[in-house]
């Protein structure tokens, strides 16, 4: 029981984790929390679904093509939402609230062209699941397990390995001097909200697969909590992110499991809140120094 | 001869009372009066019954709108959790008036009180943090409350609500009718804009707007800025309490749907759209956001997506917010900054 809850949580905590990839990423560089993030991820779900039923594409072409369509829709959303604010240096809360319109604008487009209800979306191929004595590992959950740590291992070697990846840090450690070395920041701004935005949808399809269902709502709660899981982890640090995202999951089935299941989503914030007040900057946060 | 010195005496006052009268009554004086009758005579015209309702709600929003910019606005912390309060005194006050059966006069101040020790409890610990940090624990303690909410079935009735909130009374006079509820939301909203005023224009709205502007350099000016903004914080927090007692009273059914992470949103965007650290601009956002979404009624299915354009419209046209003025000496600096660097 209490492994299969630990499978159940670990499988979930990894589809936070790779949301949360994409918040921390964007807090790096822009200091700025992107709540259109939860939206993306579930509009990555729904193109999906479509390109599956609608235009009875394989899975993996109707992958490919969302994660691609959907990295742009982030691009977008930066160039739109956020690129003017940035150029008129306006108030941070400023872009918080652009982002704000962009997630009601996305979650309202999908409830006017699907309904509000629940989707179905079909399962992907009949998975066997392994059992191991007592508890159970669908084939499905090894899919997700196995596809969360490979794109966070390639996605660590593609910020620390490559030319790409240390533009990313140069930006994030200073936009100013990072431009005076040449960088295109806009273009690696972009470039970060597609990969966000691209492992949103990743989260958001395999979420859809594993409880067979989407719905226009999905990316609200889960958008809170990989946000929670960021700032847990140590907002603006990848490892963090992951590390937060898998913590947030297991507590979360763990609550559900055995003490209440109204509680589910509030665990999740609980611990976060007990963290942050311990180590204000969260598990694997750097402590950064004012400076006058 | 003492008549004579005491006529002197007297003109001499009159004519520095006719200045002082003179000074007294300038023309924005005089626009604020003008606009304080044209509030009290609104249900004496003849609006709809819907009208009415509306500017009460808009009269809510402006309560809780100048209270998060109380913490948001002036002190520069920002809180997405602003509805976990609005929430506590709204089941504060609709629990003591069905259980112990109190009036508003005692349910409301009660309601604030608690909401306001809430604030206090959250945030002294959670005043420490910064940025995102302060963020996500304001937004996790709305989400907190809200499940606590649902799931407190013997105290909330949980997903159920609480129905049958009675009316609110004040001594022995019931209020029933929308005009009734009309006044009471307009006597509420001017003493929080009074209030509200009277704090940023003291020694401690100084403070809080100091913390604002640079942390380090207020806490060198000798502010104890913990302090500050945990009274900041708590101050803004009896109010959006006061708002939930009446928002009880008025709708008289509440239930945990009514406060979530949205409607903190909301309250944040009406802020921020209307100018941060700006009064005349919390009210002028609280309006808008209330009134724009009922004259995009016509839209219909549409209407929930223009509005999210609406919002990112206004924001990349005014970052600073609609009356949210550019900071004076804080432009001088940079223009002068600016022209050091050539």
């Amino acid at each position: 029981m209490f492994i299969q809850q630990l499978i159940n949580g670990i499988t979930l905590g990894s589809t936070y984790a790779l949301t949360a990839i994409g918040y921390t990423m964007v807090f790096g560089i822009l200091e700025l929390v992107n709540f259109s993030h939860g939206s993306v991820y579930m509009v990555g779900a729904f193109l999906c679904l479509v390109l599956i039923t609608s235009f009875n594409l394989g899975f993996f072409t109707a992958f490919a093509i969302s994660l691609a369509v959907i990295g742009l829709l982030g691009v977008v959303i930066d160039r739109i939402a956020l690129l003017p604010l940035r150029r008129r240096n306006a108030p941070k809360v400023t872009a918080l609230i652009s982002t704000i319109g962009v997630s009601i604008v996305l979650q309202n487009l999908i409830i006017l062209i699907f309904g509000s209800q629940t989707k179905n979306f079909p399962l992907l191929m009949n998975f066997p699941s392994i059992q191991m004595g007592a508890f159970r590992l669908s084939a499905l959950q090894l899919v997700i397990l196995t596809a969360s740590i490979v794109l966070m291992i390639g996605l660590t070697v593609l910020i620390k390995k490559t030319k790409i990846g240390k533009a990313m840090r140069a930006t994030a450690e200073n936009m100013e001097a990072a431009k005076l070395m040449g960088i295109n920041v806009d273009f690696i701004i972009g470039f970060t909200f597609f990969l966000g935005a691209s492992l949103a949808t990743v989260a958001g399809v395999m979420v859809g697969a594993y409880y067979q269902a989407i719905d226009p709502m999905m990316g609200f709660m889960a958008g809170l909590k990989a946000f929670a899981a960021a700032v847990l982890g140590g907002i603006g640090v990848l490892p963090g992110a992951m590390l937060g995202g898998l913590l947030i999951g297991v507590s979360e089935t763990m609550a559900a499991g055995y003490v209440h299941a109204g509680l589910r989503d509030a665990i999740g914030f609980a611990i976060l809140i007990t963290v942050l007040l311990i180590k204000p900057t969260g598990l694997l946060g750097k402590k950064t120094q004012k400076k006058v | 001869m003492s008549s004579s010195v005491i006529k002197a005496v007297f003109s001499k006052t009159d004519a520095a009372l006719k200045a002082r009268l003179i000074k007294y009554i300038s023309t924005r004086r005089l626009l604020l009066v003008v606009l304080l009758l044209v509030l009290i005579g609104v249900p004496l015209m003849p609006v709809s019954s819907f009208v009415v309702r509306m500017i009460i709600m808009a009269g809510l929003y402006i309560i809780l709108t100048l209270s998060l910019n109380l913490i948001t606005g002036y002190t520069g912390q920002l809180s997405l959790g602003h509805a976990a309060f609005y929430a506590i005194g709204a089941y504060t006050s609709a629990l003591l008036s069905l259980r112990s059966g109190l009036s508003f006069l005692v349910t409301a101040p009660v309601a604030a009180l608690v909401a306001a020790a809430a604030a206090l409890m959250l945030g002294i610990p959670a005043l420490k943090l910064q940025g995102a940090y302060l963020a996500i624990v304001t937004l996790g303690f709305n989400e907190i409350v809200r499940i606590v909410a649902l799931n407190w079935m013997s105290l909330t009735r949980g997903p159920m609500g609480l129905p049958g909130i009675p009316n609110p009374r004040i001594l022995s006079y019931t209020i029933r009718s929308s005009r009734d509820y009309y006044y009471l939301i307009l006597g509420l909203v001017l003493i929080t804009i009074i209030v509200m005023y009277r704090i940023i224009n003291s020694r401690i709205g100084r403070g809080f707007i100091a913390i604002r502007e640079d942390e380090l350099a207020a806490e060198a000016m000798g502010i104890n800025t913990h302090c500050y903004k945990i009274l900041s914080f708590t101050i803004a927090a009896f109010f959006a309490g006061l708002a939930g007692s009446y928002y009880a009273h008025f709708v008289t059914y509440i239930d945990p749907q009514s406060f979530t992470f949205e409607e903190s949103i909301q309250m944040l965007s009406m802020v921020v759209l209307g100018g941060m650290g700006s009064i005349p601009g919390a009210i002028l956002g609280a309006i808008v956001l209330v009134v724009s979404p009922e004259l995009l009624r016509f839209l219909q299915d549409y209407r929930m997506v223009i509005y999210g354009g609406v919002l990112i419209v206004m924001m990349l046209l005014r970052p600073q917010g609609l009356l949210g003025g550019q900071n004076k000496i804080k432009a001088k600096v940079v223009r002068e900054d600016e022209a050091i660097r050539g």
